[in-house]
């Protein structure tokens, strides 16, 4: 018999249609990570909600969870499917999948958006610094000075996604390589936790267009170059809390919204990811040092979301009735007595 | 003395730009209509926040009738920057007020001239000096009420309604107004053959425009999640939804039955709404020209992803940014095949302040049972201007939430039809079985997508699966057309000659068959509601020797599509359009037919 989880599920509950991605994308890593943080999380695939936009990415999320309902949409303009479709239902937990054209090209602007209203949505970014699915054009995550078959070498300095995040006023802002798979896991369950909209830029090599070991989204680049900010546990709010033997001062402990908590283990500095300006500081010194600077790098888990704003009834909305949703007869009356 | 004119004229104001005129407007508009007057006002203003001239015009009409005109009998100039232009205006026997701070010459003996002292009236009046400028637009409407004879208890009853009983603010204007009535008792010797005089032919009516009702008919809709974004003239209908929601949608312990979002821009505005759809909404979103370009690609998701949503398109004139403040039907092609490829869509088109509530909570309901963006087509002129109307009618019919399935509905489906897939269509009628996201059901699950897909809503790039599709949507679009509001049809005259309209010409165009029967051509007149055309349209293409197809746009739009609609009766189709940006007048209409049928016949 498979082995299931706490709610009786096999891993196999949680999987997609074949993947017809490159062998060995970055995608298809990311891909196995959600699942496996779904399923450990015990989250049953009915109560989880996937998004996407157009490209690699945005195909992806036909390749896991075909017992959830998802939209993939339209070029750019996911994070406006997903602010709506979030609505419906708010105990549904959200997952976004989109890419760097995606995300910040066409849709820089629902992507800045979305993390202005704090869409409660595990966003990932699967970031490869180039367009796969139209065969390797530059992106706006293409390093300059990158040179790519058939476009020539890169002019323009590369968007930094995190960096974008932070200036949104992010509440979740976190860098992860699809070569350290544990790492991404943890990333994914502590964003699935968050209540607000939990930015996850993914970097995941293109095997096919752009994975020259000196290309920046290329997993040798990737390990050559690679740092992290901490060790992470995510620790599931239903999970008795021990204490684990750590050295006093060596850990901090996160508690996200949902009394999840993320405990941060120091590697070799201190690092305090509630702390905005530090956040600001070791994305530009990463920026400026040319490293893959790794972890999670900011979070703010008490400011409220855009489902919290809206103040909406307990009964999610897509349950409400024509009895809750059209006024009654007798108010007619007085809104036409109201008009002159 | 000549013969007196009794609530048959208009009266046009010229003011500047944020004076806050609308209040005097709407309050000489009001207190017309507490007398018991037919009136309907209408604000013709620039695209502009401050300091450019506007006008508002009320037609007073003892018949009823509620189209703009181009005649002006009375006209009062308060602004320097249109005085010239407001003097010409002014027909041959005609009234003019104004402010005698104004010192420019009037070179016409052919009109009443009233001179206004609004300097000093105001200065006597002791009000603050900063509510002095606010306040000075209340001086004409006080000596305009003593000279024509606007019942002053009338105006307190407007002034009660638009400061919401605030004593303050009323007695301030009320003072202002009564001294200026007083003012013009002592100065003003009347000389005109303009008067006012009391009516009962408003009873059992209200005083409204279209944005509001449509408000209000998507709120006794159901509706449950509004994208939208800012633009001229379609701003008022999302902020009346939210000055009504909470008194008419709150639940007792004060939670939200529904959400209302400004997005960052119109593809955000309604993609919030098709998200939300997407998860079982009523979803809507409200917009006009430019924002409805900018829709194009989210509205071809929502066409081929099958998801129902309701778009207002409050019409303004294009092309691009055009003419922001004016009126048109310049949409109605484009909101018909709006997006890329084969799209079709289903477009309402209300022509009544009254239908526009109506239509608010059926197309929610048309959505639904289509699965599709349903297109509302209001304009201007309809959306924004002041008109009588009857009441709203509470709807007579329960709401409709189309082929929706839950997770109890799940086993009696699959033994009546085998699985459920979102888009197999197990009724012939080309519209499938719903589900949304937050179904628990285990097969209720599916990836919605704009790409090609099978009847399980899979990926697919199968020539013969793309056509079943295609072919399934037009057969769904033919099932639409027999639950589209029918057109409204006026044969009592059994005429050869039928008028064809939609939308806001209404008014004009019943208008100008009464004109047209005083020189002895009688009308039919059908008022299309919707597209696709019924049954209705064609019977009364092919009934009428010619069909005059009357809409505000330059190529004739809706003509061009009734002409592929009908081939064999093209022939019968004659265009008359007139697209300046101005809401069309009776005597235009009447005109333009009058010298097609002389052509018919030369």
């Amino acid at each position: 018999m498979a082995k299931t989880n706490l709610i009786g599920l096999s891993k196999g509950d949680y999987k997609g249609a074949p993947t017809t991605l490159c062998q060995g994308c970055g995608h298809n890593s990311i891909l196995s990570q959600i699942i496996s943080a779904c399923y450990e999380m015990d989250i049953a695939p009915e109560d989880l909600v996937k998004f996407s936009g157009i490209g690699c990415s945005s195909k992806a999320p036909t390749y896991m969870l075909e017992r959830t309902f998802g939209f993939n949409s339209l070029h750019g303009r996911m994070p406006a499917i997903a602010t709506g479709a979030m609505l419906g239902d708010t105990t549904l937990t959200g997952i976004a999948m989109s890419g760097d054209g995606d995300s910040v090209s066409i849709g820089m602007g629902q992507f800045k958006h979305i993390i202005r209203r704090n869409v409660p949505l595990a966003y990932i970014i699967a970031n490869n610094g180039t367009y796969g699915l139209t065969k390797g054009q530059l992106s706006a995550t293409s390093e300059a000075g990158l040179a790519l078959k058939k476009q020539g070498i890169n002019e323009f300095d590369a968007i930094d996604i995190c960096i974008e995040a932070m200036a949104s006023n992010a509440t979740f802002v976190a860098r992860s390589f699809a070569g350290d798979p544990k790492q991404v896991k943890t990333l994914i369950k502590a964003a699935m936790g968050h209540n607000g909209t939990a930015i996850l830029d993914i970097i995941s090599p293109c095997v096919t267009f752009n994975n020259q070991d000196s290309s920046r989204h290329s997993y040798a680049w990737g390990r050559e170059h690679y740092s992290s900010l901490h060790d992470m546990t995510f620790i599931p709010a239903r999970d008795e809390i021990t204490i684990e033997d750590f050295e006093e001062g060596t850990s901090q402990d996160v508690t996200m919204h949902d009394g999840s908590i993320i405990r941060l283990k120091k590697l070799e500095k201190d690092y305090d990811p509630t702390d905005r300006m530090a956040a600001v500081q070791v994305l530009e010194e990463a920026r400026a040092g040319n490293y893959l600077l790794t972890g999670l790098i900011y979070v703010d888990p008490d400011r409220p979301s855009l489902i919290d704003i809206l103040n909406l009834t307990d009964t999610p909305l897509n349950r409400l009735t024509e009895k809750e949703l059209r006024p009654g007869r007798e108010t007619m009356q007085a809104i036409n007595d109201a008009m002159f | 003395m000549k013969n007196k004119i009794i609530n048959d004229f208009s009266i046009t104001v010229g003011t500047s730009n944020g004076s806050g005129s609308q209040t005097s407007n709407l309050t000489i508009l009001r207190a017309l209509f507490k007398m018991g007057i037919p009136v309907t006002g209408k604000n013709m203003f620039p695209s502009n926040i401050q300091g450019l001239p506007t006008w508002y015009t009320i037609r007073l009409s003892k018949e009823g009738y509620t189209a703009s005109r181009d005649e002006h009998e009375i006209v009062v100039a308060m602004n320097p920057n249109s005085f010239e232009r407001d003097l010409n205006d002014v027909i041959s026997g005609g009234v003019f007020f104004y402010d005698n701070s104004i010192k420019m010459p009037i070179e016409r003996d052919d009109i009443t001239v009233y001179p206004m002292d609004v300097k000093n009236i105001v200065k006597d009046a002791e009000i603050p000096t900063n509510l002095r400028s606010m306040v000075a637009n209340m001086v004409y409407v006080g000596i305009v009420a003593q000279v024509l004879g606007i019942e002053i208890e009338k105006i307190k009853m407007a002034l009660d309604f638009h400061f919401k009983g605030k004593e303050k603010p009323v007695s301030i204007n009320m003072g202002v107004i009564e001294a200026s009535a007083t003012w013009a008792a002592e100065n003003l010797e009347k000389t005109d053959p303009f008067y006012i005089e009391p009516m009962n032919k408003t009873d059992g009516l209200i005083l409204t425009n279209g944005n509001t009702a449509a408000a209000l008919g998507s709120i006794y809709g159901g509706v449950q999640a509004v994208g939208w974004y800012p633009i001229t003239p379609a701003t008022s209908l999302v902020e009346m939804m939210n000055s009504y929601l909470p008194e008419l949608r709150n639940t007792k312990d004060g939670k939200h039955t529904y959400a209302v979002i400004q997005a960052e821009d119109e593809l955000a505005a309604v993609g919030i709404a098709i998200g939300a759809a997407f998860s079982g909404l009523r979803s809507m979103t409200s917009t006009s020209g430019p924002g409805i370009s900018l829709m194009g690609e989210f509205v071809g998701l929502a066409y081929f992803s099958e998801t129902p949503v309701v778009i207002w398109n409050i019409q303004r004139m294009g092309p691009s940014t055009g003419l922001p403040t004016r009126t048109s039907q310049g949409d109605l092609k484009q909101a018909m095949s709006l997006s890329h490829g084969d799209t079709k869509h289903i477009v309402l088109l209300p022509g009544t302040v009254k239908e526009c509530f109506e239509f608010g909570w059926k197309a929610l309901d048309m959505a639904d049972r289509a699965q599709t963006p349903i297109m509302v087509l209001s304009d201007l002129d309809l959306g924004e201007n002041q008109w009588m109307s009857e009441p709203f009618e509470y709807p007579d019919e329960p709401m409709d939430r189309g082929k929706l399935l839950w997770e109890e509905d799940f086993e009696a489906f699959e033994e009546k039809h085998g699985k459920w897939g979102r888009y197999r269509d197990v009724d012939g009628d080309g519209i499938p079985y719903r589900t949304v996201a937050g179904n628990r059901q285990i097969s209720s699950a599916y990836f919605a997508r704009g790409t090609g897909h099978d009847n399980f809503a899979k990926y697919s790039e199968d020539p013969d699966v793309w056509l079943e599709t295609m072919d399934r949507l037009n057969l769904k679009y033919e099932t639409v057309r027999h639950f589209v509001p029918d057109a409204i049809v006026d044969e009592t005259n059994n005429a050869n000659v039928g008028i064809i309209g939609f939308g806001s010409t209404d008014s004009a165009i019943e208008e100008a068959r009464d004109l047209l029967a005083k020189t002895g051509l009688k009308t039919d007149y059908l008022r299309l509601r919707a597209l696709p055309i019924t049954e209705t349209v064609k019977k009364f293409i092919r009934k009428h020797e010619k069909n005059y197809v009357v809409e505000m746009n330059r190529d004739g739009q809706l003509e061009e599509i009734l002409r592929l609609e009908v081939p064999y009766s093209a022939n019968t189709l004659f265009s008359s359009t007139l697209n300046n940006g101005l809401s069309l007048t009776a005597e235009w209409i009447k005109n333009d037919i009058l010298a097609m049928e002389e052509k018919n016949h030369g």
